[in-house]
Formats: structure tokens, C-alpha cells, sequence
């Protein structure tokens, strides 16, 4: 039972996102979580704007589905799957983050900082979670995937746009954690 | 019912994105910082896995649960907005700290902030519907 509390290392979590993807394949579907965005905004009438929302958008149910359920998994994997709400991230890590002022970084899943109810009177955290989901919105249906349509599904299956789009995504980050974050994380304290 | 085995899948996806540390901002920092080997851990296993599952797909000509022959559609080969898009979505999931899965689990661990996320995604994809005819692909 302590296997199942603590947390999975990533020797059996990475194995158990292919058997994720494999599923969904053998299920007659594929593994990509950022076309629900677009399915999403078809639903809710974006085809009036923009040929890209004019499709069948009820064939992609069964993923509206599968997002459901990831919410339900999200509630049941850290209100009853979890003995610590730690993230076990690395000594170097959490002294780069105090050095930005955060308090005790990793002790929870998110920083409080940015995320918790009360970050929500702080108009900074508030325009950084605008823009990364903007971002996060546009750039994935730009590249055509993210980590499970590309990193995973794409890389698996030997694509090599998907290795293009991974090094993309390296780029981005590596300049927004190196080049941005040092500049924008501080406007938040 | 036919959607109770994609309800299982997304119960059982979201599980594993908690039980992983994969729906962490600090967990996306550290891989960005290099710091732990952890997420690279991750996404390579889930890919070394992934390649022999599909080849072995490809190989033995497997069926689906309809039993329609397996065929896996290619990724177009738009390595300009591959390239272009992909980095614009690097920002933002070091910046968010999520990409368009762990973003719909975390509003299940109670985040409530995650909607404000989830509705800047949809933005954004909207507004990537509205120009797609003028970016270049």
C-alpha cells in the first residue's frame, strides 16, 4: 500500500504514460490532450469566427471524456492516493526558488505564490497565468501537439516533426526559465 | 457505456500525472534548470516504451477494439510552425507550469486558478484559429 502512497519514481510513471498512449491506440484513438482545446472552443460556437472550429467536433467526445476523467483522477490521486503533498524536487532547485522568495518551495504540488486563492488580489500572478495559458493555447495548436501529441505519441511513433516540435519546446522554455522567468518572477512578491 | 473505457483512461491519467509529480510547476522549473533527472526519466520511458508498443503494433498488423486494422495518422510536415508553435508553447508551460493535461487534473486537485489557465488556453487557441491563413506552416 505505501508503493501506492508514495510517490511513483520515474521508472514506473514514464512505462505507465505508454500504456496510456497504447490504450487509447487500441481503443481505435490517439493520446493528444491540446485538441480538447480546440474541441472545446468549437463546442462553444468559435466556428462562427473561423473555419478551423467548423468540424465534426461530437467525434471527439470520447476525449471530452477522458478530460473528465483526468479531473476525477486530479481529485482522487491527491485526496486519497497521496500520504505527503510534498514534490521531491532537488536541493539546487529549491535554493534557486528561495533566492526568488518563494516559501517553502515544493511543499506543496503548486507555489502559493502563483496559485493559491489568494494569489488571485495580486494582479502579477494574475497576468502571468493569462499569459502562460495563452501561450500554452496558441503555441499547441500552432505546433500540432504538445507533450502527449508530440513528445509522446509523436516521438514514439518516429515523427520527425514531433522531434522538431520537442526541440521547440525546449527553446521556449529554456528561454522563459533562463532568460524571462528572473526578470517577471520577482514583480510577484 | 462506450465512453466508460475513455473515462477509466482519463481516471487513470490523471492519477498518474499526481502520483508522477508531472502536474508540478516546481517539477517543470527543475527540468527546465536540468536539476533532475526525474521528468527526462519520465517522457524517455514513456517514448522507449511507446516505440516498441507501436512497432509492435506496425509489425503484427493489430486490430483495434472494432477491429479495424491500427493505422497511425503521420504528424503533417509543417517544421515551421512545429519549430515556431512548439517554442511558443516552451514558454508558456515554463511560465504556467502546465501543458493542456496536468491543466484539467490540477483544477481535480482543487487549484481553482487552473480555470483562470484553462480559459487563457482556449484564447489562445482561439486566437491561433482566427490568424492560422496569415502564420507560416
Amino acid at each position: 500500500m505505501s508503493f501506492l502512497l508514495d510517490p511513483w519514481p520515474w521508472y514506473v510513471s514514464g512505462p505507465l504514460f505508454a500504456l496510456v498512449m497504447l490504450s487509447l491506440i487500441v481503443f481505435g484513438k490517439n493520446f493528444g490532450m491540446s485538441s480538447n482545446l480546440r474541441t472545446l472552443c468549437a463546442v462553444g460556437g468559435a466556428g462562427k469566427w473561423a473555419s478551423f472550429f467548423r468540424f465534426d467536433f461530437k467525434a471527439q467526445k470520447w476525449n471530452l471524456v477522458v478530460v473528465l476523467g483526468a479531473v476525477l483522477g486530479g481529485f482522487i490521486g491527491s485526496h486519497f492516493l497521496q500520504n505527503q503533498s510534498s514534490v521531491g524536487i532537488s536541493p539546487e532547485t529549491i535554493v534557486a526558488l528561495e533566492g526568488y522568495g518563494f516559501e517553502n518551495p515544493g511543499s506543496q504540488i503548486l507555489p502559493n505564490e502563483l496559485f493559491s486563492v489568494a494569489a488571485l488580489s495580486n494582479p502579477i500572478a494574475i497576468a502571468l497565468l493569462l499569459v502562460g495559458g495563452f501561450l500554452v493555447g496558441f503555441g499547441t495548436r500552432y505546433a500540432g501537439g504538445c507533450t502527449s501529441g508530440h513528445a509522446i505519441s509523436g516521438l514514439s511513433n518516429l515523427q520527425l516533426p514531433s522531434l522538431v516540435a520537442v526541440i521547440g519546446f525546449f527553446v521556449g522554455g529554456l528561454l522563459m526559465t533562463h532568460l524571462i522567468l528572473p526578470y517577471i518572477l520577482p514583480l510577484i512578491f | 457505456m462506450k465512453y466508460l473505457k475513455f473515462l477509466a483512461v482519463g481516471v487513470f491519467f490523471g492519477i498518474l500525472l499526481i502520483k508522477s509529480e508531472a502536474v508540478s510547476w516546481f517539477r517543470i522549473f527543475e527540468m527546465f534548470r536540468f536539476e533532475s533527472f526525474h521528468m527526462f526519466g519520465i517522457i524517455g520511458s514513456a517514448v522507449a516504451l511507446g516505440a516498441i508498443g507501436i512497432a509492435a503494433i506496425k509489425k503484427w498488423k493489430v486490430k483495434d477494439l472494432s477491429g479495424t486494422p491500427i493505422q497511425i495518422p503521420s504528424k503533417a510536415p509543417n517544421y515551421k510552425s512545429a519549430l515556431i508553435g512548439g517554442s511558443i508553447f516552451g514558454l508558456g508551460w515554463a511560465l504556467a507550469g502546465a501543458c493542456p493535461g496536468p491543466m484539467y487534473v490540477l483544477v481535480g486537485t482543487g487549484a481553482v486558478s487552473m480555470l483562470l489557465v484553462i480559459a487563457a488556453a482556449l484564447a489562445g487557441t482561439f486566437v491561433y484559429g482566427l490568424l492560422r491563413d496569415k502564420l507560416p506552416h
